[in-house]
């Protein structure tokens, strides 16, 4: 009994987790969305770090425009899937990927120039944060718990 | 299949939560959206286009180069022809900074339908570098000793001067009286007396003069000029304009070249009308700091500043102007001054006013320069309506008191500290600018303006048009109007810090106001500081 209690608080505390981190990905993919001026182009351009020659290719003009599709599709993916609760694997591994990628453009290595941001990193920052936060997701899914999953065989209540 | 209530919640009720989300980013960005149209229907200003210019077609334009210095070889490059010198000079610079296209966008330029056909520069390494770099088999250029020579040959259809500035106008005059047309670089002259004979041979001459003024090309000062038009500043009464400089190169303290000696140079030649003294390299290479032969900051880059704000406004020649400053930041031998301070009082000039008629009238501009310090002061167009910010980018903020944008002020549609709009035509441009010198010109619009988001070399563009003109009739943007509007106003300023006081024009005579015992060429040409001859005055 004891258990269960516990796992269900578990649960909760990660179903909301999910949501908020699909709330967080959603909005920012809706702005954009509805943003035609909005591009990556000023992102990308100032990327720093080892890897900052392939970020900095990206924004060649024959690229750019499907760089900012596949950004504002993944964010969206995240949103929906995270917040409706449906393919939250997938969606998990897309924020992880999406995360990687923002992660390496503006790392926050001891020595490179910090752009843009609001407050002090070593090696961590917030976007290294929510991607671990999607791997516990990516682990741990609750959609069956909370979301479209329920309607998934076998975890409707019981009923006479 | 049974589902129940708590089936219902637990499996759906992401869905609101995705209806508001959705709805929240979408409506946040629409409003974003909307105030902004808003804001930019009352401005109505739509960002210029580059005119269409006709073809150079025809035989290829033959032309001549009259100065293969530093502008000499900017220029030539702008024409299509770089040495192999610095080809070589600009791909190790890519190869150190692979955002630097310096090369790239020499090579991407457009043909123009031009021969190189002859070369005139007193100093033999120069000419003879110009004719390594681009004599052919095919097309051979000949080398003149003299700009008469050249002019006379009747092989030369037209000349580019890029000579220190005492030489601008003997040899502008002579071209135009042979019909021969004519690029010139700024100021256009050296005296007040040649400015008017150069506007003479200019108006009796068929050849087509251009004053190299390369930013009246500059996309941003047409899409400023309809915003002004529009009154979107209200009343401009003060101009700020600076220029920042702290280095040597900007301080025209440039190299000087191994091979310079009294065999290599023709001495006589470089001197020409300024005083007679021994050969001297410091002179040759670093002329832009004497008097002599050239004109000091008023006519360097003040020139660049006063008609960068006439083509936007257009308000001509001032009706008086007064200078100070001195030598405070290069004491080292030069007679020209290295800090600056300009006024030229335009009291009948108005950009129009959105308050009660006659309230508002006249304006100041105002030059600053400093060769000491090179913190970037911006130019800004004060207008009781909105602050203008000018270079190659355009911003505009409104002002917490303007009468136009009172309504929409009060109701936050508008904030001060925000602008009400900007035009960055280079945004999605990376650049790479290597030296100070040329960001000072970049960050000004000077040295490029950018059409559909590519940047275009501008001096490229004023050359083409020129060479438009010259085949298919038409208009320069820098002819003669505009030149003697800018050298005049340059004069002006030296005049004014050499005497001390300050230089009135006569507009209606189209003369500067006399002043009692005082020549004015005799104190342009004076190396050094004039000071009024006492003893005749008393006298």
């Amino acid at each position: 009994m004891v258990t269960t209690a516990h796992d269900r608080r578990v649960k909760i505390s990660i179903t909301l987790l999910r949501i908020l981190i699909g709330w967080h990905f959603l909005y920012e993919g809706i702005v954009k969305l509805y943003n035609p001026e909005w591009t990556s182009f000023g992102y990308l351009a100032s990327a720093q770090g080892p890897f900052k020659s392939i970020f900095h290719s990206l924004t060649s003009p024959s690229l750019i425009d499907w760089v900012d599709t596949m950004n504002v599709t993944a964010l969206l993916v995240v949103g929906i899937t995270f917040i409706l609760g449906i393919f939250e694997k997938k969606g998990a591994l897309v924020g992880i990927g999406l995360l990687s990628l923002y992660y390496l453009a503006h790392p926050s290595l001891p020595g490179v120039q910090q752009i843009n941001v609001e407050g002090n990193y070593w090696l961590v920052n917030k976007n290294l944060i929510e991607l671990a936060a999607c791997i516990l997701i990516y682990n741990y899914p609750t959609a069956h718990f909370f979301g479209l999953g329920h309607f998934r065989k076998g975890q409707l209540t019981k009923t006479q | 299949m049974n589902w129940t209530r708590r089936d219902l919640l637990k499996g759906l009720g992401g869905l609101p939560i995705l209806g508001a989300v959705w709805w929240a980013g979408a409506a946040s960005v629409v409003n974003r959206k909307k105030k902004r149209s808003e804001i930019l229907n009352q401005l109505n200003i739509s960002p210029s286009l580059p005119p269409a210019i006709p073809g150079i077609d025809g035989n290829p334009v033959r032309i001549g180069i009259i100065g293969f210095g530093i502008r000499g070889e900017q220029l030539c490059r702008s024409l299509g022809f770089a040495t192999d010198e610095w080809k070589e000079e600009m791909r190790l610079a890519e190869e150190e900074d692979p955002n630097n296209k310096v090369l790239e966008d020499f090579l991407a330029q457009d043909r123009l339908n031009v021969n190189l056909a002859g070369i005139c520069d007193v100093f033999d390494v120069r000419a003879e570098k110009a004719l390594r770099s681009f004599s052919t088999p095919e097309n051979k250029i000949k080398r003149f000793t003299t700009y008469k020579e050249m002019i006379h040959s009747g092989e030369i259809d037209a000349v580019v001067i890029a000579t220190p500035d005492h030489w601008h106008a003997p040899m502008a005059i002579e071209a135009l009286n042979n019909n021969v047309h004519v690029y010139v670089e700024k100021p256009m002259t050296h005296t007040v007396e040649e400015t008017y004979r150069l506007k003479e041979a200019a108006q009796a001459s068929k050849a087509t003069l251009q004053v190299g003024h390369q930013h009246r090309q500059t996309l941003s000062f047409r899409t400023a000029r309809d915003i002004v038009e529009k009154g979107t500043l209200g009343h401009v009464s003060l101009i700020q304009t600076n220029t920042n400089r702290n280095d040597d190169n900007g301080a025209w303290n440039y190299d000087i070249h191994e091979q310079a000696s009294a065999q290599t140079i023709d001495w006589e030649q470089f001197l020409g009308s300024a005083p007679k003294i021994p050969f001297n390299k410091n002179h040759f290479f670093r002329w832009r700091k004497w008097w002599a032969y050239g004109s000091g900051l008023s006519g360097d880059l003040l020139t660049h500043d006063y008609d960068r704000l006439n083509c936007v406004l257009n308000m001509g020649i001032p009706d008086a102007v007064s200078a100070s400053g001195g030598i405070y930041t290069h004491n080292d031998g030069r007679n020209v001054p290295d800090v600056l301070q300009v006024n030229m009082e335009f009291p009948r000039f108005s950009t129009g006013s959105s308050q009660s008629k006659g309230k508002e009238k006249g304006m100041t501009f105002c030059y600053s320069a400093s060769l000491g310090n090179s913190f970037g002061r911006p130019t800004i167009l004060m207008g009781h309506d909105a602050t203008m910010e000018l270079g190659n980018k355009l911003t505009i903020w409104p002002d917490t008191a303007s009468t136009r944008y009172a309504d929409m002020l009060e109701a936050e549609k508008m904030k001060p500290h925000i602008p009400i709009y900007q035009y960055n035509p280079a945004a999605n441009v990376p650049d790479a600018i290597s030296s100070a010198t040329s960001q000072y010109f970049a960050d000004k619009g000077l040295m490029w303006t950018y059409i559909d988001g590519v940047r275009v070399d501008s001096t490229f563009l004023h050359m083409r048009e020129w060479l438009s003109v010259i085949k298919n009739g038409g208009k320069v943007s820098c002819g003669i109007k505009e030149g003697f509007e800018e050298v005049i106003s340059a004069h002006m300023a030296g005049l004014s810090w050499k005497l001390g006081r300050r230089i009135e024009w006569d507009s209606e005579n189209e003369i500067l106001k006399p002043i009692e015992g005082v020549n004015f060429d005799e104190v342009l040409l004076f190396n050094g500081k004039w000071e009024a001859p006492n003893k005749i005055l008393e006298g």
